[in-house]
């Protein structure tokens, strides 16, 4: 019964959204204030009945409802409550049930954040707010009811992939679709800004908040799931540029850049046209993420199982989706008006580096991670395209824009001095070249790879000229230290937000290189007893033993590891056997140092008496973990600045609400 | 700086990182794509092999399969043909035998030498490439019943 009004609720919100695609947006250019208005109710009733419709779906898998065919296929009463829970989005329905009721919540925010938007802004976005809303429920409805019943109920359902039950991937896909679907934000209110013809800062100020807060959410996404690949796979490694990793990743590099020629449309009214352009570019990445993930077109190391006839309808929702906004673009973008001018040396300039640099990234990533397809449909072979294509395509083109965020923020609006910006810059670029050199040497010459000094270099070059840009602003050493403080002190919060952003990127780089540069491996075959010396840790394979869990057996390795002789730590990795449904994984035993993760697999065992370990030093590691919370962190703080709060912005001060700012 | 000017250098700029990307684009897909080919392709010597990187995808031979230390033993099969190959390290949660794998490598002298076998994360989960690969040598089964 519950899941049939889960069911109902979800018909009757695809009734409510057309009513919601339409009306306001005919209203819109009638000048109809009624009709306008009507965005209003008809998003507080979408979330309200997409609401029941995932909480009836909830329901059903935390009372474990077999004659739920999902529930059946995806979950099983010993599997513990947390993913019973996550359970819910672990699978293709539930994944897009959760995506429209995060579309649903983002609609409902503008609703109850925005009354201070022009009335005709806000009924637009919420009424293209709502054809997606229309395109994502056709295509659950149509072709994957969530609700689907099974008769007769089987006794016990069919388990979760023993690879998702884990936190890290329970709280994985719903950042990542609040990121997905933040970005959604932007993508309507740039098709209701195309419609109106008019793009100005209250504009920018109503579209930067949501998407520094859909950037903030897939940072965290994109993260977490990279931190389970690294802990979970037990390969030892982050990041494999796969079709499946590359379809989160595009959209977090248009977003980037959005949100950095965001800036530029809030505070020097230029850059409107591309601002637009960015903002459709972000959503329909997303929407691709969506496709490719949910698809199966490629074959990724992450892909599940996949229905392939959905992914035509996915495919006719992008081409409608992404082929429609930028007909509209065509059409719509030579009427908006350019607005302020700037020289090409300024901080306008810079941030349009960052946007042309970001955005030819995404590119190239866009097309490595499509090409297989072309190369099959053109008849050029079966390829694949991995890590080596996009380290030399992608890595070099991020060099000038590492080397630009140095120097972007010390150079002023309209028109910078670049040579003034460059002289400040001096001791960063010097303590840079030292590291580089040390680093180079400490490596022993070209025994490690080449790029690793440089991309040490670019790590402290970057780290410094963000300090040297906070120590500008605060006049440190040209006036005493405590008024430098005092300034210090009263820094918007946005500043903070980007010094700790860009700083967080240097410390990540470091990490990345360090860990992709001198990871050091070592694959054997150990008997008990034996040891093996792993970059100075001495790996004992103690005792294998069998222990039992809650919904799997597994057998236990016991390290002992000593580093110069002295105990360092106790390692227990394990390959798990899970019942429900019967499939082996691998748990890897790490211990995180300040300079490394030391990590430990235990397989199966040989045929001489041995098993298989694979043992792994890999430095800086953290660092990455530690550099991505840092441009979380960042993003938050910025998000807090009083400026940015969603449901400030005003575009005439006649009529401002006293209780507006809310978030 | 008037507007003429701006959207000069907007379209400089953006062509010099379009070109930059363009030229890093073509020289990597000459040297860094994989191609995928099935143990036939290979045996049949269709397919030029010597010295590149490639993949190789079939299914894991029944009773093929030798673990010596950590070096591991096993054929690729796609029924016409089977390929030994050779791989050192541990192999994937989900690699047992009759079900599909992708390993990337190198040929060597008769035998593949393979320094990746590609983990899948469902067990139900058949690679496009083999999939096809099988069809087209008159070895499907079908998709496995869940």
């Amino acid at each position: 019964m519950i899941a049939e009004i889960g069911h109902f609720a979800l018909i009757l919100a695809l009734a409510v959204a057309l009513v919601q695609a339409t009306i306001p947006l005919i209203g819109a250019s009638r000048g109809n204030a009624t009709w306008m208005a009507l965005s209003g109710p008809t998003s507080t009733a979408q979330v309200l009945l997409i609401g029941i419709s995932f909480a009836a779906l909830m329901h059903a898998y935390v009372t474990s409802d077999f004659s739920v065919m999902n529930v059946a296929q995806n979950s099983h009463t010993d599997k513990p409550m947390l993913y019973k829970v996550a359970g819910v989005w672990g699978n293709h329905e539930g994944s897009l049930l959760l995506w429209i009721t995060i579309l649903a919540l983002f609609g409902f925010a503008v609703t109850l954040f925005g009354r201070n938007l022009p009335p005709g802004l806000k009924s637009r976005a919420l009424a293209v707010q709502a054809m997606i809303t229309v395109g994502f429920l056709l295509f659950i409805l149509l072709t994957s009811n969530p609700f689907a019943r099974l008769e007769p109920p089987p006794i016990n359902g069919s388990g979760l992939n023993p690879l998702l039950q884990d936190p890290g991937l329970a709280f994985h896909p719903p950042l990542l679709y609040l990121g997905y679907v933040g970005f959604s934000m932007a993508f309507s209110f740039a098709i209701a800004a195309l419609i109106e013809g008019r793009v100005d800062a209250a504009w920018a100020r109503w579209v930067r908040p949501w998407t520094l807060a859909a950037w903030v959410f897939l940072t965290c996404g994109i993260a977490l799931g990279s931190w389970w690949a690294y802990y979970e796979l037990g390969w030892g490694g982050w990041w494999y540029w796969d079709p499946v990793e590359n379809a989160s990743f595009m959209p977090w590099l248009a977003g980037t850049a959005l949100l950095h020629s965001a800036v530029v449309v809030e505070k020097r009214d230029a850059l409107k046209s591309w601002t637009i352009l960015l903002a459709i570019t972000a959503f329909g990445l997303s929407l691709l993420g969506t496709f490719l993930v949910r698809s199966g077109v490629i074959t990724s190391v992450h892909a599940f199982a996949t229905d392939p006839a959905r992914g035509v309808f996915i495919l006719g929702l992008l081409v409608v989706a992404i082929g429609g906004s930028f007909l509209l673009y065509a059409l719509r973008a030579p009427t908006l008006k350019t607005g302020g001018l700037f020289a090409p040396l300024s901080r306008e300039g810079a941030l349009l580096l960052n946007n042309v640099l970001m955005a030819t990234g995404a590119g190239t990533v866009l097309l490595g991670t499509l090409y297989p397809l072309f190369a099959d449909a053109l008849d050029l072979g079966k390829v694949s395209v991995g890590p080596p294509f996009f380290n030399s395509v992608f890595l070099p083109l991020m060099v000038p824009m590492v080397l630009a965020m140095g120097i972007g923020p010390l150079m002023s609006w309209k028109r910078g001095d670049l040579a003034g910006a460059l002289s400040r810059l001096k001791v960063a670029a010097i303590v840079a070249l030292i590291v580089a050199i040390v680093t180079w040497v400490a490596q022993g010459g070209s025994l490690g790879p080449w790029w690793a000094a440089a991309g040490m270099g670019l790590a402290v070059w970057l780290l410094l000229g963000t300090l040297t840009e906070l120590a500008e602003r605060t006049r440190l050493f040209r006036v005493p230290v405590g008024q430098s403080l005092l300034r210090l002190g009263k820094l918007p919060r946005a500043a903070w937000g980007m010094t700790l952003t860009h700083a967080g990127l240097a410390v990540f780089i470091a990490g990345m290189t360090a860990s992709s540069a001198w990871k050091v491996e070592s694959v054997q075959s150990q008997k008990i007893g034996e040891t093996v010396t792993v970059a100075g840790y001495a790996f004992t394979l103690k005792t294998v033993q069998d222990v039992q869990g809650p919904n799997y057996i597994a057998s236990r390795g016991t390290f002992e590891v000593t580093k110069d002789g002295a105990h360092f730590a106790v390692m227990q990795p394990q390959k798990r056997s899970y019942k429900m449904p019967p499939m082996p994984t691998t748990e890897a035993a790490i211990e995180t140092t300040f300079l490394g993760d030391v990590y430990a697999v235990v397989g199966d065992a040989s045929s001489d008496g041995g098993y298989v370990t694979r043992l792994y030093f890999n430095p800086l590691v953290v660092w990455m973990w530690f550099g991505t919370a840092m441009m979380v962190f960042g993003g938050l703080v910025s998000l807090s600045d009083r400026r940015h709060r969603i449901g400030a912005p005003t575009r005439a001060p006649t009529h401002v609400p006293a209780n507006s700012v809310k978030a | 700086m008037t507007r003429k000017k701006r959207r000069l250098y907007f379209v400089i700029l953006g062509l010099l990182a379009i070109g930059t990307a363009a030229a890093l684009v073509l020289s990597a897909l000459r040297q860094d794509i994989v191609f995928f080919f099935s143990p036939s392709e290979i045996m049949e010597a269709k397919v030029p092999t010597e010295g590149r990187r490639i993949r190789l995808g079939g299914l894991v031979e029944q009773g093929s399969v030798v673990k010596q230390g950590a070096l591991v033993h096993f054929k690729v099969t796609d029924g016409a043909h089977s390929l030994p190959v050779v791989f050192e390290g541990l192999l994937p949660d989900l690699f047992r035998e009759g079900q599909g794998v992708v390993t990337e490598g190198r040929m060597g002298d008769g035998v593949f030498m393979a320094s990746e076998v590609l983990a899948k994360h469902d067990e139900n989960y058949m690679p496009k490439e083999v999939a096809e690969s099988l069809k087209k040598s008159g070895h499907w089964q079908g998709e496995q019943p869940k």
